[in-house]
């Protein structure tokens, strides 16, 4: 019988089959970080219970780092106690921890795939919602609460329940200037945020194959947005190319071995899912959110809506909600709001290629005077490879601020927030109402046009103000 | 975990769609290290006029007499989507939330939910839109919540059966300690670890 990717990853993990409870399944990696997994090591140690695998479980800080310095001492008392917390744990319970201090720390979906933890056929979790990330490589990832957390790290495994499948196809071949970013927030317009919710997503379609690694990433990111419990993206020979050779990728007498493995997890052809969605890649604008929901987005062409425009009364009423918090009036053209935040990073586009992309953009141009922008790469690698390619001087000579690993403005833990009224474009990837800082108004969209926005101080479509640029 | 079996409270309607984990518990409290204390942060940015959270917003239901002891949320499509953040259970939890009532909710939020006893009943959109009007009606009203049964009585008397997993059914109505519950499997699961490590030594 043909089956589907989920399917197979499914039933290779199966440790019991569900006798009308819920089934038991195998978890092969458990990355963890600062904030929600302290209540899950106390609650070990109060019920006297061990970790089942130390070594398959991968520790970072990454959510309230600080991106302006190294030195612990000058983070704030709760966030200190947190990280240091953390460092505790993972002596106590023998957990390889890349620390603050760690050149290789990062941002925990970050990390995972640059040093080749991250591995197709795997199952992956971590309490993180963004954990979907991961399912670029043809592997189930998802996010968890701290109360699975704990039954990771005691048991290894989690109890799930299958989940239903949707296949979206995006075929054809994507404009000028359309990145992963417009294609992910333009579905997730499409089905909306709960569009999803109850599905594994696989992505497939030429436009989806033509992807780096990278784009896929950011496209699996954001399935939560929609609602999914993960996104995956089959493996191909772009994934084993990525892998091959990193840290903890299989060694010569294994990579074959694991490489055929890999080669078998596609779903097969005419497997049936629970749900198709087709999108003609060709369609696909440079999007942008108007509102305090990924959901509230439109294309840069276009105005911000009306409220009375939507049909129900529900979703009328959470656009005016959305429209008072954010401070815009029904019919502004989106091409014309002004930004005064620039936040470029993140799990979602703070890799290697978001960076080299921006740069591009920004190289010969100077950040507007109305406007404080930062470039937070998203692990120590990203950093080192970026200077070495000059881009920390291309930002810093056009204004930006080049600062150290972390998740920072995309959900300010940190220091790194929105002050009350604030306007941002982010490369992030999530607008709710005091998201990056109590008060503050984020636009989501790609890390190119968040770069051209650093430059015009509003936000443009990148098509012209490249056409602009060259004439 | 507190077993859930059945609850009577006051309900509040929060009449808002894709309530997030955000507007539940703000970041800046998720630097704690323990379990409990997050309620008095409960939708901080709405209940509080101030970053302290010292001034009350009068506007926000919470704060008005007949809503403050409410242990019944009454709320809209995808609520609780965003973050996977557990403290968002633990402040409701700690609030004194027990039931909360919507069409959808997002699913990472409700596993967290099931694992803290608070119990998450989905019911149509026409079934959320007659208890929002009969609340908004007569404020203070109070809902039943009855797990044993599957039903939730309106405030005029009227039933509304809702599903749920039969497992979620049985961790809530027994407090169960689901860790405990899987490690009764633990045979299973080192077979399972035997084979991995035959089959695919690249991962074991």
């Amino acid at each position: 019988m043909s089956k589907t990717m989920y399917q197979k990853i499914w039933d290779a993990h199966l440790v019991r089959e569900s006798q009308n409870d819920t089934a038991v399944i195998y978890v092969d990696l458990h990355l963890v970080h600062e904030v929600t997994s302290p209540q899950a090591f106390e609650g070990l140690r109060l019920t006297s219970r061990k970790v089942r695998h130390a070594q398959k479980t991968f520790a970072t800080m990454d959510h309230n780092v600080s991106t302006r310095t190294k030195d612990l001492s000058l983070a704030d008392a709760t966030s200190r106690i947190q990280m240091e917390t953390l460092a505790k744990n993972c002596q106590e319970f023998g957990i390889t921890l890349y620390d603050f201090a760690n050149k290789d720390q990062g941002i925990v979906h970050v990390i995972g795939p640059e040093m080749g933890i991250t591995q197709p056929g795997m199952v992956i979790v971590c309490g993180d919602s963004h954990t979907s990330t991961h399912g670029a490589f043809g592997s189930l990832a998802f996010g968890i609460g701290t109360s699975e957390v704990e039954h990771v790290l005691a048991t290894q495994t989690l109890q799930q329940n299958i989940a239903k499948t949707f296949l979206i196809n995006i075929d054809g071949q994507l404009g000028d200037s359309i990145t992963p970013k417009d294609i992910i927030l333009y579905i997730i317009g499409q089905i909306g945020t709960a569009g999803a919710t109850g599905y594994v997503v696989e992505y497939a379609g030429s436009a989806i194959r033509a992807l780096s690694m990278e784009g896929r990433m950011t496209i699996c990111n954001m399935s939560i947005e929609a609602g999914a419990r993960a996104g995956m993206i089959a493996p191909d020979e772009k994934t084993f190319d990525y892998l091959k050779g990193r840290d903890h990728a299989p060694q010569d007498g294994q990579w074959e071995q694991a490489v055929a493995d890999w080669k078998t997890l596609p779903s097969d052809e005419g497997a049936a899912f629970n749900k198709v969605l087709t999108i003609k890649a060709e369609d696909i604008k440079p999007q942008v959110t108007w509102g305090t929901s990924p959901g509230q987005v439109v294309s840069v062409e276009d105005c911000v809506p009306d409220p009375e425009s939507f049909a129900d009364p529900v979703a009328q009423a959470g656009a005016r909600n959305a429209l008072e918090y954010i401070d815009l009036k029904p019919g502004t053209p989106i091409a014309e709001i002004k930004i005064n935040k620039v936040f470029l990073g993140s799990c979602t586009n703070g890799r290697i290629e978001d960076l080299r992309a921006a740069a591009e953009i920004v190289k010969g141009h100077k950040v507007h005077s109305d406007v404080q922008a930062i470039v937070v790469p998203g692990s120590g690698r990203v950093r080192r490879q970026a200077e070495k390619e000059g881009l920390d001087k291309i930002f810093a000579n056009a204004g930006f601020e080049w600062r150290f690993a972390g998740c920072s403005m995309c959900l300010g833990m940190n220091d790194d927030q929105l002050s009350q009224g604030e306007r941002c474009a982010s490369s992030s990837n999530r607008n709710f109402e005091g998201r990056q800082g109590p008060g503050g108004r984020t636009h989501l969209m790609s890390p190119q046009m968040v770069a051209a926005a650093a430059i015009e101080g509003q936000i443009v479509d990148i098509r012209k103000f490249l056409r602009k640029s060259a004439a | 975990m507190e077993p859930f079996i059945k609850h009577t409270g006051t309900a509040v309607p929060l009449d808002r769609v894709n309530i997030d984990t955000d507007a539940i518990i703000p970041k800046q409290f998720l630097r704690k290290i323990e379990r409990t204390g997050f309620g008095v942060h409960l939708f901080h940015e709405w209940r509080y006029t101030d970053y302290e959270g010292t001034t009350e917003n009068p506007a926000f239901l919470l704060n008005k007499p007949e809503y403050r002891a409410s242990s019944v949320l009454l709320a809209r499509d995808n609520f609780g989507c965003g973050s996977s953040r557990e403290h968002a259970p633990w402040a409701l939890f700690d609030y004194g939330f027990r039931v909360i009532i919507a069409p959808s909710f997002a699913d990472i939020f409700y596993n967290n939910c099931v694992k803290n006893g608070i119990l998450l009943v989905r019911l149509e959109t026409s079934e959320v839109d007659e208890l929002f009007r009969q609340i908004k009606q007569e404020p203070g009203a109070a809902i039943a919540a009855d797990l044993e049964k599957q039903v939730v009585t309106a405030p005029d008397g009227k039933e509304y059966s809702f599903d749920i997993n039969s497992f979620a059914k049985t961790c809530l109505l027994k407090g169960l300690d689901q860790i405990g519950w899987t490690l009764q499997f633990e045979e299973m699961i080192s077979s399972f670890e035997t084979k991995l490590s035959e089959e695919k030594p690249w991962r074991a």
